[in-house]
């Protein structure tokens, strides 16, 4: 039994002919320690389909099919343990760190929170837990970080400390969206690094979601391929990007090598992971 | 950055103040209407001496910038004229008046703030569900409704029926209002450790601030039901959600934080609507505060005491503002500690 | 605050999206309660079921068959009066938020347009305009002009334009530097062209859903002043005039319920509408309801 197995999942905005399908029949599953990448362009259902995990549907949408982490389904749970699951259990990084972190809670704050209400562990205790987080995502003077707030940060730095959040509760799967599409070119290889290093630290599985095959191809074990809503190709990432069985995986490739006509983001947001090291393979 | 944030708004607070000088003496001179006329008896009017003395002891016989400057110099003293109605320093009546309706408006704005922003946050928890649909007719029936007209209808039920509250005036008739510290009956008596004066006054001020409320709870609770939806929907509830938090937490921490910027510009603008309405509802209940004050100047051409009462009133809008700006700086830690 | 921050991108048109009626039954409810109130007002004569003016039956009548809103002090039925005043405080809001649009939102356009010191001075006046409560600065106006209907009106026009240019001027503000003014420039389209042809679409929306609010608050300012004795006088059958009325025959509870229910009612079909108005117009909502849950 995989950590994550997601069974014939469909997400329906209601409506008149039966409604919008935003996620059509996906099945995708992660195994523990496991990386696996999710890629698309933008609009395909694939940050949908990982906010599922954590049983987060978009306002009104109805879901089909299940989502089990560790053999229970998601969807089912009830709103307690499903909090209990959110946080601890799985994580995510999202796409602007930006947006998503609060600007006005200092970062001590954001990265210990949710470890107290789950842990339940002292102030104290919390507060050299963010220290030594702060320290494993490399950031400078954790002492005067966990003071600050976000706003004081750079784009990448903002994004370890979201990933410090992330960790903070040793989480068993960390789902990363897109964690390096906002940040500077500069920067997205160190980030990826980084996410490499601890995967390796900690153990956890990871769910790499990226339009960017080139982010892929160094960092993940296995690949789906999502178009509009469902998956059209998935396997090993390498076997799938030395020969993609989908045409639509072959026009993400070309894209990559042409930066004229990038799916998403165009020249700037090319092909970190080149620079950064193989992931666990 | 937060003491420059700070003197900037002095500065243009200052500069506003000025305007605010100048606009209510132009108003008030400019316009047609004779002093005198709305002062003195028919019989004084006839005789044409008796007019030119009044106007010459009003300073009214010299040129308006001289009238002006005079004004000036004399507010820059702490000098705003004498009532003609009152036969008193404006400014002792404002003194006097001021506090009456900065307790019933204090009272309104607690009021105000805690529905307010409660029903708000919960109508925006509960989008499109019978609660929201429900606080929304209520809101819009909170901004639609004559406050004259609810004054009465209040004081009908809750008074003239019901006797629950008293109709008219800060404390009983013959009652000793408490030794004066703040103007405000409610506190003065608290100050004084004299229950049974504050209890009197907070029967007497509940009535009229609910009234009063009205309007502003409507207000708010649209736009606290706005800027709540509009967090809501940001990145970093998702990831406060994402992170396992309690919902308690996430509105209370989160939704709240994001949300108060935008609350508290807002209450700028409520607090106005408040002073405007506290000419009717002061009439209704026989308040003796600044509405009253206003009203009594205003039909009476009392030019010293219009001009006193545009000047506190607009003061006290400007000094709100100026609080709200403050607090916004304080606040944002953007500004705060960039 | 005085900087003048064009955003890069171009604005899309707001349009408004109205959809069916029977999904936005707060619109439909006001659309119905403010049409039936302006046919009440236009044939008020053939309705009302008594002269507003005549004293002919006994005073202080309690509501009956004969007279369903009892009749007052004067022994006028308070029925015939409440419909006879929709026929000065509909045509008068109308009038009222007519004037304050025009004269507001010229200013507010000009100032937002050509910019520079003349925006300056225009924005510190307004300024000054929002530091006086409205309510006050027209009774101050009316007091100095003298209490009468046609004195109130001007006093409301004088205290109700600054909002409309403040809102004109910052919708002008983000469309005068936006791609398509710019490249209508490049073609050689004067000033004047480009603010009516380009700008003006544009600004109509927002600024038509903020009259649609203002003619509540304009009845409620006209039927205050008239509550104080500063608008219509007697024997004029104003709905603000009949609740002071009502309030000194404090007993007879319906000479002054009837008339507050007819501010109310209609003060509140304008803003049914207004916010309906608003929620198909607001981008902010419709950013909103993009927002996961939980």
């Amino acid at each position: 039994m995989s950590l994550l197995e997601i069974d014939g999942l469909s997400i329906r905005l209601p409506g008149r002919d039966g409604g919008k399908a935003l996620v059509e029949d996906v099945s995708l599953h992660v195994a523990a320690g496991e990386v696996v990448g999710l890629a698309g362009e933008s609009g395909s259902g694939k940050t949908l389909t990982a906010l599922s995990v954590l049983g987060m549907v978009p306002h009104g949408a109805r879901t089909g099919g299940e989502v089990r982490f560790d053999g229970r389904d998601v969807l089912a749970l009830r709103p307690r343990d499903l909090r209990e699951l959110r946080g601890a259990q799985v994580a995510m990084v999202f796409q602007d760190p930006t947006t998503a972190l609060h600007p006005m809670l200092d970062v001590g704050t954001q990265i210990t929170e949710h470890l107290r209400v789950h842990r339940g562990i002292s102030k104290r205790a919390a507060a050299a837990r963010a220290l030594e987080l702060l320290e494993q995502v490399r950031i400078p003077n954790p002492a005067e970080a966990v003071r600050a707030y976000p706003h004081r940060f750079s784009g990448g730095m903002k994004q370890r400390i979201a990933i410090a959040v992330a960790l903070a509760c040793e989480p068993r799967l960390l789902i990363a969206d897109e964690p390096t599409t906002a940040l500077d070119v500069t920067v997205q290889a160190g980030v990826l690094r980084l996410l490499d290093d601890l995967r390796a630290q900690t153990g956890m599985a990871v769910l790499l979601i990226t339009h960017d095959l080139g982010v892929m191809n160094v960092t993940s074990d296995r690949l789906y391929v999502m178009k509009a809503g469902r998956v059209v190709e998935e396997g090993r990432t390498r076997e799938v990007l030395a020969a993609p069985g989908h045409p639509y995986t072959a026009s993400l490739l070309d894209a990559l090598s042409d930066p004229g006509t990038a799916p998403e983001g165009g020249p700037d947001h090319r092909s970190p992971g080149v620079a950064a090291t193989g992931l666990g393979g | 950055m937060l003491l420059r944030f700070l003197s900037r708004r002095v500065v243009a607070t200052v500069v506003l103040a000025f305007g605010v000088v100048l606009a209510s003496f132009v108003l008030t001179n400019v316009v047609p209407g004779d002093p005198a006329a709305a002062n003195l008896g028919q019989q004084a009017l006839e005789d044409p001496e008796v007019v030119a003395a009044w106007r010459a002891a009003n300073g009214l016989d010299q040129p308006l910038v001289v009238q002006f400057g005079n004004y000036l110099v004399n507010l820059v003293q702490g000098d705003l004229g004498v009532s003609q109605q009152s036969r008193r320093p404006v400014l002792t009546d404002l003194g006097e008046f001021g506090p009456a309706s900065a307790e019933l408006a204090l009272v309104a704005v607690v009021v105000s703030l805690v529905v307010g922003i409660g029903c708000g946050t919960w109508a925006a928890l509960r989008r499109d569900r019978p609660v929201d649909q429900l606080f929304r007719v209520l809101s819009l029936g909170g901004v639609s409704v004559p406050l004259f007209w609810l004054a009465l209808i209040a004081v009908y039920v809750f008074s003239f029926q019901l006797g629950w509250f008293p109709s008219a005036g800060r404390l009983d008739p013959g009652e000793a209002p408490p030794p004066k510290v703040t103007g405000m009956y409610t506190v003065d008596a608290l100050l004084a450790g004299d229950l049974a004066t504050f209890g009197s006054a907070l029967e007497h001020v509940i009535l009229p601030a609910l009234v009063l409320a009205a309007f502003t709870v409507g207000l708010l609770t649209r736009f606290v039901r706005s800027s709540v939806l509009e967090v809501l929907g940001n990145d970093y509830v998702r990831a406060a959600h994402a992170k396992g938090l309690p919902l308690s937490l996430i509105v209370r921490r989160h939704v709240m934080r994001g949300a108060l910027i935008p609350i508290i510009t807002v209450v700028g603008t409520a607090f106005a609507s408040l002073l405007a309405g506290t000419v009717l509802v002061e009439r209704i209940f026989s308040w003796p505060g600044i509405g009253s004050y206003a009203f009594r100047s205003a039909t009476t051409l009392d030019l010293p005491a219009i001009m006193g009462v545009s000047l506190f009133v607009a003061f006290v809008y400007i000094l709100v503002n100026l609080v709200v700006d403050v607090l916004y700086g304080f606040i944002d830690p953007r500004i705060r500690t960039a | 605050m005085s900087a003048v921050t064009a955003p890069a991108a171009p604005v899309p048109a707001r349009r408004l999206r109205i959809g069916p009626a029977w999904r936005r039954p707060l619109a439909l409810v006001g659309v119905t309660v403010a049409l039936g109130w302006v046919v009440l007002a236009a044939f008020a004569p053939w309705i009302a079921p008594a002269d507003p003016l005549a004293q002919e039956a006994a005073r202080f009548l309690p509501p009956s068959a004969e007279h369903l809103m009892g009749t007052d002090g004067l022994g006028r039925d308070v029925l015939s009066r409440v419909v006879h005043g929709a026929r000065i405080s509909i045509p008068l809001a109308f009038m009222l938020v007519a004037l304050s649009l025009v004269f507001g939102a010229v200013v507010g356009a000009v100032s937002g347009y050509v910019g520079g010191k003349l925006d300056e001075v225009l924005m510190r006046v307004v300024d000054l305009f929002f530091a006086f409560p409205a309510i006050i600065l027209s009774m101050a106006v009316v007091a100095a002009l003298g209490p009468n209907l046609r004195n109130a009106v001007l006093a409301i026009v004088v205290v109700s334009w600054p909002v409309y240019a403040r809102v004109t001027r910052s919708l002008v503000l983000s469309l005068r530097n936006s791609e398509f003014v710019a490249s209508s420039r490049l073609l050689g389209i004067s000033s004047i062209r480009a603010l009516v042809r380009e700008i003006l679409p544009n600004v109509a929306g927002p600024v038509l859903v903020l009259a649609t609010l203002e003619l509540g608050n304009a009845v409620l300012l006209l039927s205050g002043l008239s509550f104080l004795g500063l608008g219509a006088v007697p024997p004029t059958p104003e709905w603000g005039a009949m609740v002071s009325e009502g309030a000194r025959t404090f007993g007879f509870w319906w000479v002054g319920v009837f008339p507050g229910l007819a501010i109310l009612s209609i003060v509140l079909a304008f803003n049914f509408l207004g916010d309906s108005l608003r929620d198909a117009l607001d981008p902010r909502t419709a950013r909103a309801t993009r927002g996961t849950s939980a």
